[in-house]
């Protein structure tokens, strides 16, 4: 007079069956439908709508389509995509949902600047994201950088910096920035400026590696703008080039083997150039590189 | 056959959030029931009665024991197809009418789709029912909802009948009813086995009882074997209204009606109190032995200490 | 044996109906009549789409309200009500009864959307005057709204087997909103580290995967479904389901009713 064995094992045999059938049947439909649930973002033509349709659950929703921002992003720049279709209006919708969520327009104008090839979107969120936050210093900031960076508009850049220094608690540096920015927009020391100011002051561990990236490039262009210097001066004073550093040292010219900043020694090529050893271990280089390299993407190093 | 072979079933609950306290609510319990007989499972409310049909109907799983009906396991279909249940106060679907409900539970009990109609309209009639057949339950009364149970019962002609309390809710005229139906079914050859606080349906319809109290069996026998095991009763009867004082020493049961007395009490005292009427020259009406009734064995049996609430004659 | 799971089955719809469900088709035809007319006399050139979104949406959630709020009962009330003694001491086993009433419900629901699927042409047919080769998917659509409620039905009889109607209720519509969001919820679980992925990957798999199911706004814009993914969604929602209903199988079959 117990319950029913029989029933209990076929029960339990069968839901077990089911279960790893569902697991498996999940997977290959996860798979049907990548991107499917994204695709549909593009049939969402009021993101206002949306926000209304969600009646009043519009932070956790611009939540969930935040961490599909990041996802999309993510999954796009492993595969080495070129285009970003969908990062755009995965924004807008976001935004418009929760206006508020700064990190979206924080990353999200990065995204879309750097990767995305949509500088102009980049600026058309990051003011959206001022109209709603205007207090916020660091999205001034944000909106700066894309005008130095993306579009080398030191005047717009400088204009930013300084509206942002105008809200209260803005952090001291952008009074300076401001000034840097409007005399000498193009100087690397504006540039090493910019880059230590936001390694100092985020504590995003990406931006940070990528500020350091930055500063690692600043200094290589600084080096080898110097390294050539010298050996122009060597060729000056001998008559012919160097064939390596040591002639250098011989000639008082310099003193040890000068090394980058992640720890390899440059080259010295036969035509005077001096190049990095290794491109790939130092994005954003503008000097230094063999013709005809083509850099990777850029991505994200972790900080050391 | 033995219709029904209960081998110690017994349900043990555990009470309580913390320091889980097992209650008993049936030991374990030895019982036989041969067919064709009306069997009587009597004891007062709280008792067990319930528990162990809900135990036999597969309703509820024992702690520890098992049963057969008809040499069948509880669960087992066939045996469900050959008996019939009647709860304590029953619920139906009240959204049906009687005729769908009888309908449904005969589709389930697997009535042949042939004789379904006929067998439905049948039992209504002799439940008493016919002329409401159309109306849906939820606007019936309790007595009405009784007799529907009782119908759906015996709807597919069980072997066994199983009731639980059946004359609840039933006016005296249901009641006999009811205690003709049992009758009837006895002739029809099927077993009975019912179970009840009200001891004189069972004295007058049971060829054996059982007596539970606190989950406890407490005797099984013959009506008649048990009654006749304890000392009868005679009732005595005198002119006045004087009650000797001897009387209540003799545990004599006395009322006083105008200017006779009345007093009950065990036939082996009745020298005692015959010489006592006599000392106070008390005129005697009448001296007559009073039939043990299954009452008084029922009382004298369980421990007077013990609350034996609902018991009713 | 299926002779019973029939007849539990159609005794489970009877009482469906008995229940006045399908009332809910006047509002609901209330509804699309109503956004017919409206969309239809203002014409902004996106009739089409608006009456398949809110049809489709609205055959949606009508059901799975219906769904949850008969299916959370179907085991609960009938102990508490003591209806199942004289059901349970017939020859019908437990999981007969399990599985008889999810096919009635099931089928109480297939019923209702076959008429709310008329209602929807009916007003597709109203505002764009002919029928077009797409509207052919809006058919699909309401397939895999169907499966939505098979796997619903299951959860919210799996629930009614153990748990009171409030409880099974908000664990069925949390389990909804949840499946929604399922191919997120994959996302984010792999987006995690250590302990937290493996807790929230098995959480991710074992919600019910509505996403997949929710083909309404790309049916809107008459896209196609793809073959592939019904056979697939067919497949899970029928293996789902049964899932569920093992579990309450499970469950009843060692239940003391009170």
């Amino acid at each position: 007079m117990k319950p029913s064995l029989r029933t209990t094992v076929t029960a339990a045999i069968l839901l077990l069956s089911c279960l790893a059938g569902s697991v498996l049947l999940l997977r290959s439909i996860d798979r049907q439908r990548s991107g499917a649930t994204l695709d549909e973002v593009l049939y969402i033509s009021s993101p206002k709508l949306l926000k209304h349709l969600s009646l009043g659950y519009d932070g956790l929703l611009a939540d969930i389509y935040w961490t599909r921002v990041v996802q999309y992003f993510g999954d796009k720049l492993d595969k080495g995509a070129e285009h970003y279709d969908l990062l755009a209006p995965l924004l807008e919708i976001t935004t418009t949902l929760d206006p508020h969520l700064l990190v979206a327009y924080e990353y999200g104008s990065n995204f879309l600047a750097a990767n995305g090839g949509q500088p102009e979107r980049a600026i058309e969120l990051v003011e959206f994201g001022i109209r709603n936050n205007p207090s916020e210093w660091r999205l001034y900031y944000d909106l700066g950088f894309i005008y130095y960076l993306e579009f080398k508009d030191y005047a717009k850049a400088s204009e930013s910096f300084l509206r942002g220094s105008r809200v209260p608690d803005a952090h001291p540096f952008l009074k300076v920035l401001a000034a840097q920015m409007a005399e000498r927009g193009g100087d690397i020391q504006t540039a090493r400026l910019l880059w230590t100011t936001t390694f100092q002051t985020t504590k995003d561990r990406d931006i940070r590696g990528n500020a350091a990236a930055h500063l690692r490039a600043l200094q290589v262009d600084e080096d080898i703008t110097i390294l050539e210097k010298l050996v122009a001066h060597y060729r000056d004073k001998t008559g012919h080039l160097p064939q390596s550093f040591s002639d250098l040292e011989a000639a008082n010219l310099m003193r040890g083997t000068p090394v980058d900043p992640v720890g390899h020694t440059y080259k010295l090529m036969p035509d005077g150039h001096v190049q990095v050893r290794v491109p790939d271990d130092l994005p954003f280089i503008q000097k230094g590189t063999p013709p005809g390299y083509v850099a990777p993407k850029p991505k994200f190093k972790p900080v050391d | 056959m033995t219709a029904i072979d209960i081998l110690g079933l017994e349900k043990t609950y555990s009470v309580g959030f913390w320091r889980k306290k097992p209650k008993t609510a049936l030991h374990p319990l030895h019982l036989r029931v041969e067919e064709g007989e009306i069997f009587g499972f009597l004891g007062p409310n709280g008792a067990g009665k319930t528990t162990t049909l809900k135990m036999l109907m597969g309703l509820v799983y024992p702690t520890a024991g098992s049963a057969r009906i008809l040499d069948m396991e509880i669960n087992d279909p066939r045996m469900k197809a050959q008996i019939g249940f009647l709860p304590e106060q029953p619920y139906f679907y009240d959204y049906l009418t009687a005729v769908e409900l009888l309908d449904y539970y005969g589709q389930l009990s697997g009535v042949a789709p042939k004789e379904r109609s006929r067998k439905v309209r049948e039992v209504l009639e002799r439940v008493g029912l016919a002329d409401v057949i159309r109306v849906q339950l939820r606007k019936f009364s309790k007595g009405m909802l009784q007799r529907v149970g009782i119908a759906q019962a015996i709807l597919h002609d069980p072997r066994i009948v199983f009731f639980d309390e059946p004359m609840s809710g039933l006016d005296p005229m249901g009641r006999r009813e009811v205690r003709d139906l049992m009758e009837q079914l006895k002739h029809e050859g099927k077993t009975v086995f019912f179970s009840t606080h009200i001891l004189s349906d069972a004295e007058a319809l049971c060829d054996r009882v059982a007596i539970i109290h606190l989950g406890e069996l407490r005797s099984v026998g013959a009506v008649v074997d048990l009654t006749s095991s304890i000392e009868g009763n005679v009732e005595l009867v005198w002119h006045g209204n004087k009650i000797p004082a001897a009387m209540n020493a003799l545990g004599a049961d006395c009322h006083v009606t105008g200017d006779t007395v009345r007093a009950v009490l065990l036939e082996g005292n009745q020298e005692a109190a015959l010489e006592a009427l006599r000392r106070e020259q008390l005129r005697i009406i009448s001296l007559i032995p009073v039939r043990t009734s299954l009452e008084e064995y029922f009382v004298r049996k369980l421990q007077p200490s013990k609350a034996v609430a609902g018991v009713t004659r | 044996m299926n002779g019973r799971i029939v007849y539990i089955a159609s005794n489970t719809f009877r009482e469906a109906v008995r229940d006045r469900v399908l009332y809910n088709l006047i509002a609901f035809a209330l509804l699309m009549s109503g956004a017919a007319i409206l969309v239809g006399q203002i014409s902004i050139g996106i009739e089409h789409l608006v009456v398949v979104n809110l049809g489709l949406t609205a055959v949606s959630l009508f059901g799975v309200v219906i769904a949850i709020f008969i299916g959370i009962g179907l085991v609960s009330k009938e102990i508490d009500k003591r209806t199942l003694y004289t059901v349970l001491s017939r020859p019908v086993r437990r999981w007969e009864f399990i599985v008889g009433k999810f096919f009635g419900l099931a089928g109480t629901l297939v019923v209702n959307t076959f008429f709310m699927a008329l209602g929807v042409f009916a007003a597709l047919l109203y505002v764009s005057h002919h029928f077009h080769l797409s509207d052919g998917w809006v058919l699909v659509a309401l397939y895999f709204i169907i499966l939505q409620f098979l796997i619903i039905t299951a959860l919210a009889l799996l629930f009614s087997s153990f748990s009171s109607p409030l409880l099974s209720a908000v664990f069925a519509f949390a389990l909804f909103v949840i499946g929604t969001f399922s191919e997120d919820l994959r996302g984010f679980a792999g987006m995690t580290h250590g302990l937290t992925r493996w807790l929230a990957t098995g959480a991710a798999y074992l919600v019910p995967n509505f996403s997949a199911l929710n083909v309404i706004s790309s049916v809107a814009h008459e896209q196609p479904v793809p073959g592939q993914l019904i056979l697939s969604n067919t497949a899970y929602a029928l293996v789902y389901a049964s899932m569920a209903l093992c579990g309450a199988v499970l469950i009843f079959e060692r239940r003391n009713l009170k």
